[in-house]
């Protein structure tokens, strides 16, 4: 009949404002800031550099200013400079480190092409957002300071990644002890070289 | 006597339709008309035909009013097409005699008559009043009236439904 | 009972007036006393509206799955004030082609127009702030006055846009005051006189002290009520006939060239004129301020009024919630050939029904049957003949 799809709607408009009141369905605003939702594990914003021990944070970053992410990153807003001397890293072996490592977060798109690329997986993810600032032009730039946070931190937010990639580096670092042990076996096995004849 | 509200009245009425008429641009001319109007609707209302002003009211500001604006609008070609000049100025001059010999022919006819000046106070007459009478002795000038509308309205209707071949 | 309708609460704003005007001389008690009734309705009508636009938002969010506005104030209360402190800051830009005077003056024909109507709404058993005995005439001649205001606005905007959309708002309000009329003549043919205290005091009779003789009760009646309503929603411009200021059509239609505080004048001309159509259609249809059951007559009188006139507004804010636009050829034929149609054949049911004031108890059941059969009928037969006739679109004017 004419109106009684009307009716019909006036009937779920009334269901929702009843129900806003007792249904938690029927209410879905989250009162920020006071209360916050619950991100997915998998949500991502600005990068952040991983150091491998948060005793030492500037001193254990697993960058090594190879400056594959700066070139990858299509807004390019990542800055390197490489340092001119070598520091020992978190495995004690003397590495060069970046001096200078700056992020331009007013232009990065959040893509992760800077993670995917890392071959030390020494850039990851991070999930903050409230990062506004007053200040225009430096407020939005974040420097190698404020990037630096420690595995424990990546164990935090992205459990699942940060796991497969301590079992990565984990696996990698014993494949490459065993090839060592293997050589070094291999090295003390072989007859040692007969002796130079006197003349 | 003339008294006060009267004075004011009257000033407002003649002075919005002498505007009206002498102001180049049509809208404004249309809106100063229709000022003219409530002023008369004000003139029903001192004088206490409550019926009649709020009629007045109704059918020209609300509904005549939107007739001559539709109509101007429609009728002019571009948006600054709403001034008007006098052709040429003996047109002028003939339609200002035009009309004051008119004016003369009317306020002698006026003023010559024989009505005599109300000594009794002017009956108010109540809404019920104005019923009765058109639906008892003015019943057939309502029926025609009634008929002539209808065929406006649906002469307009043919027109208007009239495509374009 | 009189102890009731007599009673101290009902007199009190009577003795707060007569207390304040006693401080003048008595030569100008009178216009004090209407000065202080223009104040009033001021006062009240602006805190209406204001409160009104919060209502509408919170209603509107909670029928949205979310809660409105609530972070000015506790529950966003003082939201309106933060929203008129908005309005007046902003910049009062006036296009330098538009029309001056009439760019000025539209936002005020419109307010001044719109309050004029509250003037003949009877508020409570005393309160009617002019006693007119064609009130009802009065209420309609001010508020098609309004009508002028939407033109002076869209064409002092100097702006093709406003034009149009100004003509087309326009057509609307003008299509929609034929149904609004029409839907009344009923009314005032039962209760036999224009002024709205006469008609108030014409429903005052309760069947075994429960059941009100409210006229929206009776078949005639009720289908009035609700044509009454639908053609007050579209004589305010809301949903679903808020085409002339929808922000998606020609951007604010009539309104687009008016920042600031003009533009909050129109939008409280459109609360106002909201207010003073559900104030006349509780007057009209549902017993002004009679109270529905003989012995609550306790209650004030403008306290039933109230709460007869909130009930409206909620159900226009509710009805805003729900219904999507209708489209301006929607709204026409909607209007021409479905709503007037009703309409008239409401006023012959009523007429009918006056015939068969006086008969006998078995005919009184014939009455009532005989009146809902005729405009169910007429209801159903028109609603098919609206609904049906869709097919692909036949453009008048495009070249073939």
């Amino acid at each position: 009949m004419f109106g009684s799809g009307l009716i019909q709607g006036l009937a779920v408009t009334a269901k929702n404002f009843v129900g806003s009141f007792h249904d938690p369905k029927r209410l879905t605003t989250t009162q920020y800031p006071e209360q916050r939702t619950v991100l997915p594990e998998a949500y991502r914003n600005f990068p952040f550099l991983v150091a491998e021990k948060a005793e030492d944070p500037m001193g254990t970053l697993r960058c090594v200013a190879c400056q594959i992410c700066e070139k990858e990153c299509p807004p390019q807003c990542i800055y390197i400079e490489k340092s001119k001397d070598k520091k020992p890293d978190a495995t004690g072996k003397m590495q060069i480190y970046p001096v200078v490592f700056d992020i331009d977060t007013s232009v990065c798109m959040s893509c992760q092409i800077c993670v995917e690329v890392c071959p030390f997986d020494a850039i990851e993810m991070d999930q903050v957002f409230e990062i506004a600032t007053t200040d225009r032009f430096n407020g939005l730039m974040l420097r190698k300071e404020q990037l630096t946070k420690p595995n424990s931190y990546f164990h935090e937010i992205h459990p699942t990644d940060a796991r497969d990639v301590d079992a990565r580096l984990a696996a990698d670092r014993k494949a490459a002890e065993d090839k060592a042990r293997v050589a070094a076996a291999a090295k003390a096995a072989t007859p040692p070289k007969p002796a130079a004849p006197t003349p | 006597m003339i008294n006060f509200a009267f004075a004011l009245i009257a000033f407002l009425l003649l002075a919005s339709a002498a505007t009206a008429m002498a102001l180049r641009n049509i809208i404004h001319s249309a809106l100063l008309l229709v000022v003219s109007w409530f002023s008369l609707a004000m003139f029903y209302l001192w004088a206490g035909a409550e019926f009649a002003a709020f009629a007045q009211v109704l059918i020209y500001a609300g509904a005549i009013s939107m007739v001559v604006l539709f109509a101007v609008l429609l009728t002019q070609r571009t948006l600054g097409d709403f001034t008007l000049a006098p052709e040429s100025r003996r047109r002028a001059l003939a339609a200002v005699l035009a009309g004051a010999a008119v004016a003369a022919a009317m306020a002698y006819a006026v003023l010559n008559s024989s009505l005599a000046v109300a000594s009794t106070p002017a009956p108010t007459v109540t809404v019920r009043e104005i019923g009765e009478q058109l639906m008892g002795p003015q019943a057939a000038a309502l029926l025609v009236v009634g008929a002539i509308l209808t065929v406006a309205l649906v002469g307009a209707v043919v027109i208007a439904a009239q495509e374009k071949k | 009972m009189t102890w009731a309708t007599d009673s101290y609460l009902e007199w009190a704003p009577m003795l707060l007036r007569d207390w304040i005007s006693g401080f003048f001389p008595s030569a100008l008690r009178g216009v004090i006393n209407d000065l202080i009734a223009i104040v009033a309705i001021l006062a009240v009508s602006g805190l209406l509206f204001a409160f009104l636009t919060l209502a509408e938002r919170k209603i509107l969010g909670r029928i949205q799955n979310r809660p409105g506005p609530n972070r000015t104030g506790p529950f966003g209360l003082l939201q309106p004030f933060a929203d008129g402190i908005k309005m007046l800051t902003k910049e009062d830009i006036v296009p330098r082609a538009a029309d001056q005077l009439l760019h000025f003056l539209a936002p005020v024909v419109l307010v001044a127009f719109s309050l004029l109507t509250f003037a003949v709404i009877p508020y409570g058993r005393h309160l009617v702030p002019v006693d007119l005995d064609a009130g009802v005439l009065y209420f309609f001649a001010a508020s098609a006055s309004t009508e002028l205001a939407v033109f002076m606005a869209g064409w002092a905007s100097h702006n093709k846009y406003s034009l149009l959309a100004a003509m087309r708002a326009l057509a609307q309000l003008i299509s929609y005051e034929l149904p609004l009329l029409l839907s009344i003549v009923p009314v005032i043919l039962a209760a036999g006189s224009l002024s709205p205290s006469g008609i108030v005091a014409a429903q005052g009779v309760w069947t075994l002290g429960v059941l009100p003789h409210w006229y929206v009760f009776t078949p005639w009646g009720f289908a009035g009520f609700v044509i009454f309503l639908i053609s007050a929603l579209a004589e305010s411009n809301r949903s679903p006939f808020d085409l002339p200021e929808a922000e998606s059509e020609l951007v604010a239609g009539h309104l687009t060239e008016y920042s600031g505080f003009k533009y909050a004048l129109f939008f409280m001309a459109e609360y106002f004129g909201m207010c003073a159509l559900n104030g006349l259609g509780v007057t009209l249809f549902l017993g002004g301020w009679q109270a529905p059951c003989a012995f609550l007559e306790f209650i004030p009188s403008y306290v039933w009024f109230g709460a007869k006139l909130l009930g409206l507004l909620l159900g226009f804010i509710w009805i805003r919630a729900t219904l999507p636009r209708l489209r301006m050829d929607q709204l026409m034929r909607f209007a021409w050939k479905f709503l007037v149609p009703l309409s008239l054949a409401n006023l012959a049911v009523a007429a009918l029904w006056q015939l068969g004031a006086g008969w006998s108890e078995p005919l009184q059941l014939v009455r009532w049957a005989g009146a809902i059969a005729i405009l169910a009928g007429t209801f159903w037969a028109l609603g098919r003949k609206l609904s049906t006739g869709f097919g692909p679109r036949v453009y008048q004017y495009a070249p073939s």
